[in-house]
C-alpha cells in the first residue's frame, strides 16, 4: 500500500508498504531516517522512540497504516523541532527538515566532539556536553523522549526524569551521565527564558 | 494480509461483521510485537485509531464509561479520583511510551491472566460493552474471562466501551515485578472498599489460568468486618482477620511456575499483597472517617 504522512515537518511518500510493517520499518527503511534504532521490536527498549502527532510513542509498535495522514518527527528532525518550538512556531513557513537533509544529517559539524558547527537541539548539545553518549544506540530515543518531557516539564525533579526515560534502556550503564544531560539541559532552558 | 481502516464505529462493525478473523489494532502494543516476530500473520488488520470516540470517556452519575482505546496516560492525569484502581494500575504499565498507546480496551481484547487493568477492573466492579451488527451487549467484568488470553466476545464483535463503576472509597493496587518500568507482573492484586454497599472486592492477575476475584476472602472479611461493626465504629482491622483473609487470598490462586516466577511463590505474595492492600485501604477509610466527624 502507499502510505503518505509528515515527517519532520514536510509531507511524505513511502510506496509498496506491506500491511503488517511497522513505522519503524517505512522510516528506516523506505525512507532512509535510520536515526530511530531498531533493537527489540516489542517496546521494551525505547531506541525506536518518536513522537506521533507530539506524543512520543515506540515507532516498532506503530502499525504503517496508523500513521496515514499523521505527523512524525524523528530524531533526525529534533534540532529544527526545537528550534520553531523556541521560536513559537514557523514564522517563514518553510520549516522542517526535508528527506535528503535528514538522510544526511549528522551530529559531526565542524567538531564531533563538542558539536561546534552544527546546529542541534539543546538536549542534543547537553548530551554531547555531559559526555552521556557512549555506543550512541540507545541515545536517539532518549533525546526524543528527553526533549518531549522538558517540553512539558521545564523544571523536572529527578523522580521525573527518571520516570520519563523509564521506557528507553541504555546498556552501557551511562545512565548517571545521562541523568546529568537532561539536568544540564532544563538548567540552561531555565536560563534562557 | 490487508489493512482495513474503518472511519466510523458503524464501519468498523460492518468490517468485522465481513471479516471476522480481521484483528483489531489500536495501541498496537500487543498486535505488533506479534507481528513483529512472525507469531501471528492476521489476514486482515482493522485500525481503530480512526473511530474517533473510542478515546473518549465520559464520568456519569455511577460510572465512568470508558472508551476501549483511551490511553493509559489519559487515565492516569484524568480519572485518577473516579476510578484510583485502574489509575495505579495504569501508571504501573511498561513505559511512558507504552502507556500513551495502550489502553483497557486492549488489555481485554488480549485478555492476557498478566494484564495490570484486570484486578483493578474485577476490584471496583465493571462490564464490558461489545457491540456487533447484531447489537450491543454488556458483559459483567466476572463473566468476561474465560480461559488463557481468552474472553467472551464472539467473532465479530468488537470493544466498545468499559463501564467501571465509580469509586465509593478507598481503592488500591499492587504488583509484583523485577523493577517499576518494563514489567509484566510476576503477579498482582487490586482492592477496593465499597462503604456504600459495605462490601470489599478483590482482583488477582497473572496467579491463575485467568484473572479472578478472591471471592471466599471477600465474604469472610465482608462478614468479619460486619459482625465487629467496623464500618461504623472504624476500628483498625484485626491482625487474625487480615492474615485470615491473606490466606484466602492466596487460595483463590491457581498459579504456574514459568520464567517470571514459581507457583508457590506467587501464591505468597498475592498474600502479602492482600494484606498490605487491605491495610492502605482501610487507614485511608478510617483517616477519612475521622477527618469527616472532625468536621461534623
Amino acid at each position: 500500500m502507499r502510505l503518505n504522512f509528515t515527517v519532520n515537518g514536510r509531507p511524505q511518500e513511502a510506496d509498496d508498504v506491506w500491511e503488517g510493517e511497522s513505522l519503524l520499518y517505512v522510516l528506516r527503511e523506505r525512507l532512509g531516517l535510520p536515526g530511530s534504532k531498531n533493537a527489540c521490536e516489542q517496546g521494551e527498549c525505547g531506541s525506536c522512540t518518536v513522537r506521533l502527532d507530539g506524543v512520543p510513542v515506540c515507532s516498532c509498535l506503530v502499525a504503517a497504516g496508523q500513521v496515514e495522514g499523521r505527523e512524525v518527527v524523528t530524531v533526525e528532525g529534533l534540532a529544527e523541532y526545537a528550534k520553531q518550538r523556541a521560536a513559537g512556531g514557523c514564522a517563514s513557513g518553510a520549516c522542517g527538515t526535508g528527506l535528503q537533509d535528514a538522510q544526511g544529517w549528522q551530529a559531526k559539524g565542524t567538531d564531533s566532539q563538542t558539536g561546534e558547527g552544527t546546529e542541534l537541539s539543546p538536549v542534543q548539545q547537553a548530551f554531547i556536553d555531559a559526555g552521556a553518549v557512549q555506543c550512541g544506540f540507545c541515545t536517539p530515543g532518549l533525546l526524543v523522549a528527553a526533549d518531549e518531557m522538558l517540553e512539558r516539564n521545564p523544571n523536572p525533579t529527578d523522580a521525573d526524569i527518571r520516570e520519563a526515560l523509564s521506557g528507553n534502556l541504555c546498556r552501557c550503564t551511562g545512565y548517571e551521565k545521562i541523568m546529568d544531560a537532561v539536568r544540564l539541559a532544563a538548567a540552561r532552558q531555565g536560563e534562557a527564558v | 494480509m490487508d489493512f482495513l481502516r474503518p472511519a466510523s464505529w458503524e464501519e468498523a462493525l460492518a468490517a468485522k461483521a465481513e471479516h471476522p478473523t480481521a484483528v483489531p489494532i489500536a495501541g498496537g502494543t500487543d498486535v505488533m510485537v506479534e507481528i513483529n516476530f512472525d507469531h501471528r500473520r492476521p489476514e486482515y488488520l482493522m485500525d481503530l485509531n480512526r473511530v474517533g470516540d473510542l478515546s473518549e470517556w465520559e464520568v456519569g452519575a455511577e460510572s465512568v464509561r470508558l472508551g476501549a482505546s483511551v490511553p493509559y496516560t489519559k487515565i492516569m492525569e484524568n480519572l485518577r479520583a473516579e476510578l484510583p484502581g485502574l489509575a495505579l494500575a495504569s501508571h504501573t504499565v511498561a513505559s511512558p511510551q507504552i502507556r500513551n498507546r495502550g489502553g483497557v480496551g486492549g488489555n481485554l481484547g488480549t485478555a492476557s491472566p498478566a494484564g495490570d487493568a484486570h484486578p483493578a477492573l474485577l476490584a471496583a466492579g465493571a462490564e464490558v460493552e461489545v457491540e456487533s451488527v447484531r447489537g450491543s451487549r454488556r458483559i459483567p467484568i466476572d463473566d468476561f474471562y474465560q480461559g488463557v488470553k481468552r474472553n467472551a466476545l464472539q467473532p465479530d464483535e468488537l470493544i466498545r466501551a468499559v463501564h467501571i463503576k465509580k469509586a465509593d472509597g478507598p481503592q488500591q493496587f499492587s504488583k509484583v515485578g523485577t523493577r517499576n518500568a518494563m514489567v509484566i507482573a510476576v503477579c498482582a492484586f487490586g482492592l477496593a472498599l465499597h462503604p456504600e454497599t459495605r462490601t470489599v472486592r478483590t482482583g488477582i492477575g497473572s496467579a491463575a489460568p485467568t484473572p479472578v476475584r478472591a471471592k471466599a476472602a471477600e465474604e469472610f472479611l465482608n462478614a468479619a468486618l460486619e459482625e465487629g461493626g467496623f464500618w461504623d465504629n472504624g476500628r483498625i482491622i484485626t491482625p487474625s482477620v487480615a492474615k485470615q483473609f491473606a490466606e484466602l487470598c492466596s487460595a483463590a490462586c491457581n498459579p504456574i511456575d514459568d520464567v517470571r516466577g514459581t507457583a508457590s511463590y506467587r501464591r505468597h505474595a498475592v498474600g502479602v499483597m492482600a494484606r498490605r492492600t487491605l491495610t492502605w485501604t482501610w487507614e485511608s477509610y478510617r483517616g477519612a472517617r475521622r477527618a469527616s466527624e472532625g468536621a461534623a
